[in-house]
């Protein structure tokens, strides 16, 4: 392999692997350290994966974690769709541009801004903020990335897929429903897991919008790591690292799949 | 008109004044923003008719089959289906079905479950779906694919997918934007055959758009010869190529010479002067009167070639053999005249070897009798 890639190409990998995954290997290594300090390595133990399922606290905040990615993901899918669909569909209603630019402009929104800005409208609408604010939070801001996924499936869609549907006497719903949606649900659920992994490790928006009751644990954990950082923080973040990664591969995947379809679809 | 051509028909409603009209175009226009894609076209199709609409890209021929399919709304204009004004009705509620250029064939379904798609659709009870798809599929002999995904078929079966899907409700009228056109030749030429026969035997009307003129040809029982969204023939097949309505017609079936020159002498047994001079003997001018500007079309397989100018010739021309396209079963000779002109004409190769055959930059005269041509003023 050297020879064909040359020296210089595996090195400049390796460097670029190791400087982006070093931290968090380093960090699952230490998850399964014996010792209590974090960074003097003991032998092999999964005690703080015990303690950490132990640990009240943490387990809180990872069930209203898991709720608040679920909701928010679900409905942001939901809103996210058709936001594409109107966007790819309905190419020359009034107000298009601005449309689409109020949908995708929370993409490069620092997020302090978007988190900010939903903050003042809860306490200006006398809004309590716990749960609920910090999921509406979530669907603000992930919807969009569902519509970017969503949209791009669209846009290679044939259209004539969802009038022969009309055609044979499907109503405009059924079509989509029967038809359309099955056909890009692969992007639909890329979108989801999209979503569902960016509500899971939000700690900026969720800091701003929640309230007493209603910790995730990005916050529980970036609270406790001021306390000093335990392995058993190195252990939480550890499943949360393999659940976001199988997110982003099924996501990958699902959308990867979908692309061989279409290539074949395509090539004949 | 004496017989044209040599087809012999017995259907032929279009010729009778008391058939009623199966489906109606009124006036209708289609606008596009300041594209006009459909202008003031008016257009009757028969029960149980082979209709073809005939153009290049961009003539308006598929924007017409998509609002007779509901697809698209006139801009101005009305379409009646067997009586019933087509205005506002969505493609579900109309009693047409449309076979797409790309088939459209759902890819997450089954063989089986895209042609029961538009039964399901109308609430049919279970047994009665399955009993219809079994026929349909029987029909375009796809029997042993029933469970297959579209990706997993041949061009060939996905067409007939396609058609069985369309052809499953029983629709009055079948649309078809050009279903063969993603097929290789031989294929084309064997489903032509086989969606006529279809046609017939299941006595619909089929409306079809296509580009390609030997297909419309073979299959349509009347043409419709579009371009710039306007029609500009109507007719059998032999009647388009033999009595073309005008130059554009002439040109775009088939290949044909046109020579432009005056009237001077009117009526039958008439005389055109072209612009080189030379005067043609014609059996018919029609319309045309003493002086009109006209064109006489003559198709090259009516002009005879020879190296000396047959003596019983009524019409003969002199040129060089410029090119020769030999295409087994015929060959075509392009004959370049002493004044630059090149007249195509074609020979039979009836007989294998020729003793003395043309060749390249041989002289040659091509000759026509008075009846081989037609007079055209536009």
């Amino acid at each position: 392999m050297a020879g064909t890639w040359g020296r210089f190409n595996v090195v400049a990998l390796a460097l670029g692997f190791a400087f982006l995954y070093l931290p968090i290997v380093l960090l699952v290594i230490y998850s399964f350290n014996e010792s209590r300090l974090v960074t003097v390595w003991a032998g092999f133990s999964t005690k703080w994966y015990v303690a950490m399922l132990n640990n009240r606290g943490l387990m809180d905040a990872a069930w209203v974690t898991a709720r608040v990615a679920f909701l928010s993901a679900t409905v942001a899918t939901v809103l996210g769709t058709m936001a594409a669909v109107a966007l790819t569909r309905y190419t020359r209603f009034r107000g298009r541009l601005l449309f689409s630019g109020i949908v995708f402009a929370p993409l490069v929104m620092p997020e302090v801004i978007t988190g900010l800005s939903l903050l003042l409208l809860f306490v200006a609408i006398n809004f309590d903020r716990g749960f609920a604010t910090v999921t509406i939070a979530h669907i603000t801001f992930s919807m969009c990335f569902v519509a970017v996924v969503v949209q791009s499936r669209l846009i290679t869609f044939d259209r004539s897929l969802e009038e022969a549907a009309l055609d044979l006497g499907a109503t405009p719903v059924k079509a989509f429903f029967q038809v359309t949606l099955p056909v890009i649900l692969p992007a639909v659920i890329a979108g989801w897991m999209l979503a569902f992994t960016l509500s899971l490790d939000d700690l900026v928006i969720a800091s701003f919008t929640s309230g007493p009751g209603a910790t995730t644990l990005p916050m529980k954990i970036y609270s406790q790591v001021r306390l000093g950082v335990t392995p058993e923080i190195n252990a939480v973040s550890t499943v949360l690292i393999a659940i976001v990664t199988v997110g982003v591969v099924v996501a990958s995947l699902a959308n990867k799949r979908q692309d061989v379809l279409r290539q074949r679809e395509a090539a004949e | 008109m004496a017989s044209l051509g040599s087809t012999r028909r017995t259907f032929a409603p279009w010729a009778d004044p008391t058939a009623k009209p199966y489906i109606r175009f009124e006036n209708v226009t289609k606008r596009f923003g300041d594209f006009t894609a459909v202008d003031d076209l008016s257009l009757t199709i028969y029960e149980r008719e082979f209709f073809a609409l005939l153009g290049a890209s961009g003539c308006g021929k598929t924007t017409l089959l998509r609002m007779l399919g509901g697809f698209e709304q006139p801009t101005s204009g009305r379409i009646f289906l067997d009586g019933q004004d087509m205005k506002g009705i969505p493609p579900y509620r109309r009693p047409v079905n449309m076979m797409f250029q790309s088939y459209a064939l759902f890819p997450h379904m089954t063989v089986e479950t895209n042609v029961a798609f538009g039964l399901k659709q109308d609430g049919m009870p279970k047994p009665q779906i399955a009993e219809r798809v079994a026929r349909m599929l029987k029909l375009v002999k796809l029997e042993p694919f029933a469970k297959r995904k579209p990706h997993q078929l041949s061009g060939g079966q996905r067409q007939r997918v396609a058609l069985a899907r369309s052809l499953a409700k029983r629709p009055k009228v079948l649309l078809l934007d050009e279903p063969l056109g993603a097929l290789d030749k031989k294929l084309r030429e064997e489903t032509q055959f086989e969606l006529m026969d279809l046609q017939c035997e299941l006595g619909l009307t089929f409306v079809v758009v296509t580009h390609d003129q030997e297909e419309a040809m073979t299959m349509a029982d009347r043409i419709a010869i579009m371009d710039k969204g306007k029609v500009l023939q109507v007719a059998t097949p032999a009647e388009v190529y033999e009595a073309p309505s005008c130059r554009f017609v002439a040109d775009f079936v088939g290949s044909i010479n046109t020579f432009e020159g005056s009237v001077t002498k009117a009526g039958s047994a008439a005389r055109i002067r072209d612009r080189s001079g030379a005067e043609f003997s014609v059996a018919d001018a029609g319309a045309a009167v003493a002086g009109d500007t006209v064109w006489l079309a003559v198709r090259p397989e009516k002009l005879r070639i020879s190296r000396e100018r047959p003596a019983d010739a009524e019409n003969a021309l002199d040129g060089e053999i410029w090119d020769i396209a030999y295409l087994g079963d015929m060959t075509v000779y392009n004959v370049k005249l002493d004044d630059g002109r090149v007249v195509k004409a074609s020979t039979i190769n009836s007989i294998r070897r020729l003793e003395d055959a043309l060749t390249w930059h041989d002289r040659a005269w091509v000759s026509f009798s008075a009846d081989a041509g037609v007079v055209l003023t536009r």
